[in-house]
Parts: C-alpha cells; structure tokens; sequence
C-alpha cells in the first residue's frame, strides 16, 4: 500500500440525494422501530422536515467515496484482501429524507502492522448549503501477502 | 441515570433472508455475505454477516429508549469477531447498552454485542444527544 496516500484529499462524490423510500428501506433492513424513520407525520411532529435516518444510513453516502479509494491507481489496495476494521459517524445533525449530501473522502492515516497495512479515511458530508452534516470513518485492514 | 445503568436489551434474529435484505438497502453486495462457496475460497467459515448491518442492529435498543428525548450524535464500533450467519439456522445477536458517562445534555452510551457467547464489536460507543 502506497504511504503517500496519507493526507491525500478526493474530489467531492456526485451529490447523493436522500429519498424516502430509501430511509425506509434501509430502516427496515436494520430492524428499526421508531416511527420517525418510517411515518413523515411522525417526524413532522418532532419538528423534521421529512422522514430521518437510522444512525448508521450515512454509510449509503460513504460507500461511493470508499469506492474512489479502491479505484486509486496508485493505492496499491487489493480489494480482495480489504476487511473492515473500525468505523465511526460523528454528526452535526440528523439525515433527513430531502438531504442532498455531498461527501469528500480524505486519507487521515496509513499505518503498517506486521504485514498488514491500516487506512484510515474519512467522508466529510455537507447539505445543499454547504453546512456539515456528518462524517463518517472508516478504519479498512489490508491483509498482507501470506 | 448513573454510569452502568442497564438501559436496554434486545436479541436480534439474522437469517440469510437478512443479509440480503441488507445487501439492498446498503449497496454492499459483496457476495461473501450470501454465497457460501466463496465465502470458503477466501478462507471464511461461511457466510458472514455484514459488520455494518450488526453496527446498524446494535443501535437500535439505544434509539428505541431514547424516544424523543434525544438522538445519535455520534457512534463508534470496532469489528472484532464475525458473525456467522447458518443457512438454515441463523444466527442469534444479543445486544446490551449500558450507561458508560454521563455528562451536561449527553450521555456514552456502551454497547455489548455478542454471538455465541462472544464479543463481536469492540469499543461500541455511542453517544447521545438530549433534546
């Protein structure tokens, strides 16, 4: 894995608008059974403008910048060899079905440990204003050669 | 609310059916999580769950206590161990969220997620924001 990539700052993912169908979809998909991801009503009393999203939704966004780091050339990633390690979101505020979401992916860090390189990547996501909403971190281990 | 506070408790049933339910909803349709023959050839047991899925299940006993008082304002996991998900039986994951710190307006709260008796996430923070 290349070291240089530390640091290194992507161009922004193609804005990711946030559908309601989806924030139900993906509700379900991780058994979820508040009733602001699912009833518009709902979330309208709690004072949202639309359906909001499970904690963990901003990984739907994330996953086309991680895809722009495995596509690097010069990463040196083998997608094969790629296993989850950590991850984390840190929010300003809530996803709401509406959002339109731009994320930016930096590389905070590459460590290498016996064999196995770690690489730490952030997506910083804005709404259509500009204003931050979440981003999301991602710890991947790259297995080395046996 | 003190520190260590059992707040909830929720067993979650995966099946196959699961994680493909999840491999839609995400986009992570990496095909370890459905297909056993390569979940083999790359070294796997079988198929696993995906990390975000039990990341995304383990939360919930969190959201549903919290209600309207508050919300996630941050969330952190490590993925430790596999969960390995039976084509016929499933699998069974157990969640129990603690009270870790308590703090003006926000709360950690801790997670232990298990299966088969064994930690599956490590570090499972997550932090609350009161309304």
């Amino acid at each position: 894995m290349n070291p240089e990539l530390q640091g290194r700052v992507f161009a922004p993912a193609p804005a990711y608008l946030v559908g309601r169908e989806k924030v139900r979809e993906f509700a379900r998909a991780v058994d979820s059974t508040s009733p602001l991801n699912y009833d518009p009503a709902a979330a309208s009393a709690a004072g949202y403008s639309d359906v909001v999203a499970p904690p963990t939704f901003a990984v739907v966004v994330q996953e086309a910048t991680l895809a722009q780091l495995l596509a690097e050339p010069d990463a040196g990633i083998d997608f094969s060899r790629v296993v989850h390690g950590e991850q984390r979101f840190s929010y300003t505020r809530r996803i709401v079905a509406g959002d339109e979401l731009t994320a930016t992916l930096s590389v905070t860090s590459i460590k290498s440990l016996g064999g196995h390189s770690m690489v730490t990547a952030e997506s910083s996501m804005v709404d259509a204003s500009g204003a931050h909403v979440v981003t999301a971190i991602s710890t991947l281990v790259v297995r080395g050669e046996e | 609310m003190m520190v260590g506070d059992v707040l909830a408790q929720r067993e979650f049933a995966l099946t196959r059916d699961s994680l493909v339910r999840y491999a839609g909803a995400s986009g992570d349709f990496n095909p370890i999580h459905y297909r056993d023959d390569i979940a083999v050839s790359v070294g796997l047991p079988g198929v696993l769950a995906h990390g975000m899925l039990t990341m995304g299940l383990a939360v919930q006993p969190v959201v549903d206590w919290l209600g309207d008082r508050g919300w996630v304002s941050d969330y952190q996991v490590r993925f430790t161990r596999p969960v390995l998900v039976d084509a016929a039986d499933g699998a069974t994951v157990t969640v129990v969220a603690k009270v870790g710190l308590v703090e003006e307006g926000t709360a950690r709260i801790d997670l232990t997620v298990t299966f088969g008796g064994e930690t599956v996430l490590g570090k499972a923070q997550v932090r609350v924001t009161f309304a």
